[in-house]
C-alpha cells in the first residue's frame, strides 16, 4: 500500500466497517474469529493445560534449588531475573503453542513457602484469532538439602581426601604467597575446610579428584615433590565398593627467595660450575639461581631439585642491613633471567657497627645499579656467621666474601608512614587456626611476617603479577606521601588494583584483615 | 424465514445447494433429511431437484443460476444436463459453459438482475452469464478476494458480505447491485458466507451452526421476515396499481 501510494497511484480509502459478534451481537471490528473479545474469552481457555502448580526444591542451607535431575543451583536471589528464569523453565511451558509475552512475581512471605508468577501468553484461539490471557501459577518450595550440605550437616569433617602442604622453613612467607594465588585462581574453591598447622596447611577435599586437581595446581605454582596414600575406610566386597580416605603429602622446596645457597659440590659442576655461593631471585615451578659475583644464572625444576636437595645456607631472616659508603661500578648493566643486575665494588658498613667502630668491608655486589653512597641495603653477614653448613665443607679452598648484599632496603623512608593503612588490600582464605597452641609471640611473629610479606609486594611487581589486590575503600591519600624527597618508596599503582565487587566476600575479608592486624 | 439445517453433519449447506427464486438444486446425500427440510419449505412454490454435478455433491459450488438460467460447469456429465433440463422449468434455460475456472459457484455471485464475477473470467463466459442468466455483468473483488460467489450471498432484496469488507466497498457494491448489503457471518463466525448458507428473495438456510445474532441479521438483509412467495406478488401487484392510478 505505501509504495502504491508514493508511485502517484490513487488509492481509495479503506473505512474499516463493523460486524455484529456472532454470539452476543456486539457491534465490533472484524477479527479473524468474527466473536468479540468477551465471547471468545467465554469460549476459548488459552491457558488450558498450562501448569498452575508446581514445586521446586530448595536447600535452605547454601540456598540453592534444584535443577532436576542433580544440579544445584546457587545464587539465586528472591524476586531476581535468574530466579524467574529458573521458575519458568520448571513450569515446562508447550512453548510452541503459547507465546510468553510477561512474567513476574507476585510478592510472597518467605515463610509461605510459596512463588507466586503471574504470567501472560499469547495463542491462538480460534481461526488464527490470537488472544492473550494472564495466567496465575504457584510454585511449592520444598525445603531438602543439598548433598554436600547434607552431608557436612551429618559430619562436618567428612572429607574423603587431605592434602598436607608442607614447607620446613621458619617463615610462613611462601604460605601468604600460596595463599593470594589460590584465591586468585579459586584453586581451593572445593575445599570442605582448610587448616592452618606448624609448617604448613591442611587442605579437605570431598573427592579425591578435587584433591587432585588442587595438587596439580600446587605443583605448577611451586617446586614441589608429592606421595599420595589411602587407607581403607570400609568396604563392600559384594558389590565390589572400597571407601578410602586419601592423603596427599605435599612439600614445597625449603629454599625461598633470596636465600643464600651453597650448592653441593655434584649439582655446582652440573650447572656448569656455578657458585658455589649463590642467590635464589625467583621460585615459582622451578627456582632461579644467580652467581652474584659472575651474573652467571640457573634453573632448577622440581625433578633436579629433588633428585639432590639442598638447604639454604642463610635465610633471608638472617638478613642484616648495611650501609653503602661508596660503589665503583665494573660492568656494565647486564640482563639475567629476567632481572637487571649490575657487577660492582663497593664499600659497606653494617648499620649496627656504624659510629660504633671502623669496621668497613669492600665487597663484590651484583646491585650496582640500584646502590648509591649512603643508601642503605640488606644483605647476609658472612662475616660474622657461623655457618656449619656440611656443603660449606666440601667446597676446597672456598674464600667467603666478608658480605654478600641481597638488596636495597627502604626501611628508613617506610618508617616515616609506619602505622598508615595502605591503599590497597588482599583477600584471605578462611582457615582453622588452632589458637591453643598458640602463644602471643606466635601471633606477634606471624603479624610481622605478614607485614613483610606485603612489603615485599610493593617493591615486587613481579611477585603481584600474579595475584589480585584490591582497592581498600577505607584508604585516604595524605598529602605528606606525595611530597616525599626524590626518589620515593615503591608502591602499588591505583590501575592495578581491582574494585571489590562481592559485598559479603568483602566483608568477610575485611573482617580477615581486622584478624591479622 | 430462515432454516437451519446440516449436511451431512456439515454445516456448509451452501456447498451441497442451490436455491434461485425458480427452482432448487439439493444434492445427493446418503439420507434424505437434507432434501426433505428443503421438499418441506419450497415444494409448493418451486421444483427441488436431487442432482450431482460431475459426479460430485458440491453442486453449490459448481453452477451458477437465477430465475432465468443455470449454468453448469463444462465437467458436467451429459446425463447430469438432460436430468436438469428435463427437470426445470421450461423458461429456465440449462447452460453447459466451457470455462477454465469451473466452480462457478464459486467466481460468479448474482440475483435476478446483476451478477458479479471472478476478475480472470473469459469474456465469452461474461457474455453467456449475461445472456443466459439477463443480468448485468461486474468484474469486482469482496474484501480483496476473487472468489466472489464465495464470499457473499445476494438475492434481490438485500446481500450478505465477508465481514472484512470496508464501508467504501460496501457502498459501491451496492451501488452496483442496487440491493442494501451488510457485512456479516455464518455459521458461528464463518466468513465463508456462501459457503454457510443459500438464500431466495423469500427463504434462506443456513448451516446448523448459525447463531440467532447471525440468523436475525440474516432474516433483517434478505427481508424475509414478511417475505412468502404469495406478498412478492401482492407488492409488484400494489405498485402495480400505485402505477395505475
Amino acid at each position: 500500500m505505501a509504495d502504491l501510494s508514493a508511485s502517484g497511484m490513487f488509492v481509495p480509502s479503506q473505512t474499516v466497517g463493523t460486524v455484529l459478534c456472532c454470539i452476543c451481537g456486539v457491534a465490533m471490528p472484524p477479527n479473524p474469529a468474527n466473536m468479540c473479545v468477551r465471547c471468545l474469552r467465554s469460549r476459548v481457555d488459552i491457558t488450558e493445560g498450562l501448569t498452575r502448580h508446581a514445586a521446586v526444591v530448595h536447600c535452605p542451607e547454601c540456598r540453592s534449588y534444584l535443577q532436576p535431575p542433580r544440579t544445584w543451583i546457587r545464587g539465586l536471589e528472591p524476586e531476581s531475573k535468574e530466579l524467574l528464569a529458573f521458575c519458568l523453565r520448571r513450569l515446562r511451558l508447550p512453548l510452541r503453542r503459547v507465546r510468553l509475552v510477561h512474567a513476574e512475581f507476585i510478592w510472597t512471605e518467605p515463610h509461605s513457602k510459596r512463588l507466586r508468577l503471574r504470567l501472560r501468553v499469547q495463542a491462538e484461539a480460534l481461526h488464527g484469532a490470537i488472544l492473550e490471557q494472564s495466567h496465575l501459577v504457584e510454585l511449592t518450595v520444598h525445603d531438602r538439602l543439598c548433598d554436600a550440605c547434607s552431608r557436612s550437616q551429618a559430619n562436618p569433617d567428612q572429607w574423603s581426601a587431605a592434602v598436607q602442604l608442607r614447607q620446613h622453613v621458619s617463615h610462613r612467607r611462601t604460605f601468604f604467597y600460596l595463599e593470594q594465588l589460590i584465591l586468585r585462581h579459586s584453586a581451593a574453591a572445593r575445599a570442605l575446610r582448610i587448616a592452618e598447622t606448624d609448617h604448613g596447611l591442611d587442605f579437605f577435599f570431598g573427592s579425591r579428584s578435587h584433591a587432585l586437581k588442587f595438587v596439580d595446581f600446587v605443583t605448577g605454582v611451586a617446586p614441589v615433590r608429592s606421595r599420595s596414600d589411602k587407607q581403607l575406610v570400609s568396604h563392600d566386597p559384594k558389590s565390589n565398593l572400597y571407601n578410602y580416605k586419601h592423603t596427599f603429602s605435599v612439600e614445597i622446596c625449603p629454599v625461598c627467595r633470596e636465600d643464600l645457597i651453597c650448592l653441593p659440590p655434584k649439582l655446582a659442576n652440573a650447572l656448569g660450575n656455578l657458585g658455589p655461593l649463590v642467590l635464589c631471585t625467583k621460585v615459582t615451578n622451578s627456582i632461579a639461581l644467580v652467581d652474584p659475583f659472575t651474573l652467571r644464572s640457573a634453573f632448577l625444576d622440581a625433578n633436579q631439585f629433588w633428585r639432590s636437595p639442598f638447604k639454604a645456607l642463610l635465610t633471608s631472616r638472617q638478613l642484616v642491613e648495611y650501609i653503602v659508603l661508596d660503589v665503583e661500578v665494573e660492568s656494565a648493566e647486564v640482563s639475567v633471567g629476567g632481572f637487571r643486575y649490575m657487577l660492582a665494588h663497593a664499600q659497606v658498613a653494617r648499620v649496627a657497627d656504624f659510629g660504633k667502630n671502623d669496621t668497613m668491608f669492600t665487597i663484590k655486589t651484583h646491585l650496582g645499579h640500584l646502590l648509591n653512597p649512603g643508601d642503605y641495603a640488606l644483605g647476609y653477614d658472612l662475616y660474622a656467621a657461623n655457618s656449619n653448613d656440611f656443603e660449606i665443607e666440601q667446597h676446597k679452598g672456598l674464600i667467603l666474601p666478608e658480605a654478600l648484599l641481597v638488596r636495597k632496603s627502604y626501611q628508613e623512608k617506610r618508617s616515616k608512614n609506619r602505622g598508615k593503612a595502605r591503599s590497597w588490600k588482599l583477600k584471605s582464605l578462611s582457615m582453622d587456626v588452632d589458637t591453643t597452641s598458640k602463644s602471643r609471640a606466635d601471633e606477634e611473629k606471624r603479624n610481622t611476617e605478614y607485614e613483610e610479606f606485603l612489603r615485599d609486594l610493593e617493591e615486587n611487581p613481579e611477585m603481584r603479577f600474579n595475584i589480585s589486590l584490591y582497592r581498600n575503600k577505607e584508604y585516604q591519600p595524605s598529602e605528606m606521601a606525595s611530597t616525599a624527597d626524590g626518589e620515593d618508596v615503591p608502591s602499588i599503582p591505583l590501575e592495578e588494583l581491582l574494585a571489590d565487587l562481592d559485598l559479603s566476600e568483602d566483608e568477610e575479608s575485611e573482617e580477615a584483615d581486622h584478624m591479622k592486624e | 424465514m430462515a432454516t437451519r439445517i446440516q449436511f451431512e453433519n456439515s454445516c456448509e449447506v451452501g456447498v451441497f445447494s442451490k436455491l434461485t427464486n425458480a427452482y432448487c438444486l439439493v444434492a445427493i446425500g446418503g439420507s434424505e433429511n437434507f432434501y426433505s427440510m428443503f421438499e418441506a419449505e419450497l415444494a409448493d412454490a418451486i421444483p427441488v431437484v436431487k442432482t450431482s454435478i460431475a459426479g460430485t455433491r458440491i453442486i453449490g459450488r459448481l453452477c451458477a443460476g437465477n430465475k432465468n438460467g443455470l449454468l453448469l460447469p463444462h465437467t458436467t456429465t451429459d446425463q447430469e444436463l438432460q436430468h436438469l433440463r428435463n427437470s426445470l422449468p421450461d423458461q429456465v434455460v440449462v447452460q453447459r459453459i466451457e470455462e477454465r475456472l469451473s466452480a462457478l459457484g464459486n467466481c460468479i455471485a448474482c440475483n435476478d438482475h446483476v451478477a458479479l464475477t471472478h476478475p480472470d473470467l473469459d469474456r465469452e463466459t461474461e457474455e453467456l452469464i449475461a445472456d443466459v442468466l439477463g443480468v448485468e455483468v461486474f468484474r469486482q473483488t469482496i474484501a480483496g478476494n476473487i472468489l466472489v460467489g464465495s464470499y457473499c450471498a445476494i438475492s434481490n432484496r438485500g446481500g450478505l458480505v465477508h465481514p472484512h469488507t470496508s464501508i467504501e466497498d460496501l457502498d459501491e457494491l451496492s451501488t452496483l447491485l442496487q440491493v442494501p448489503l451488510v457485512a456479516g457471518t455464518v455459521n458461528r463466525g464463518s466468513e465463508v458466507i456462501a459457503a454457510g448458507m443459500t438464500v431466495n428473495d423469500w427463504t434462506a438456510f443456513c448451516g446448523s451452526d448459525t447463531t440467532a445474532t447471525e440468523l436475525s441479521v440474516i432474516e433483517s438483509v434478505f427481508k424475509l421476515r414478511e417475505a412468502r412467495p404469495s406478498s412478492i406478488v401482492d407488492e409488484m401487484r400494489k405498485s402495480l396499481i400505485d402505477s395505475y392510478v
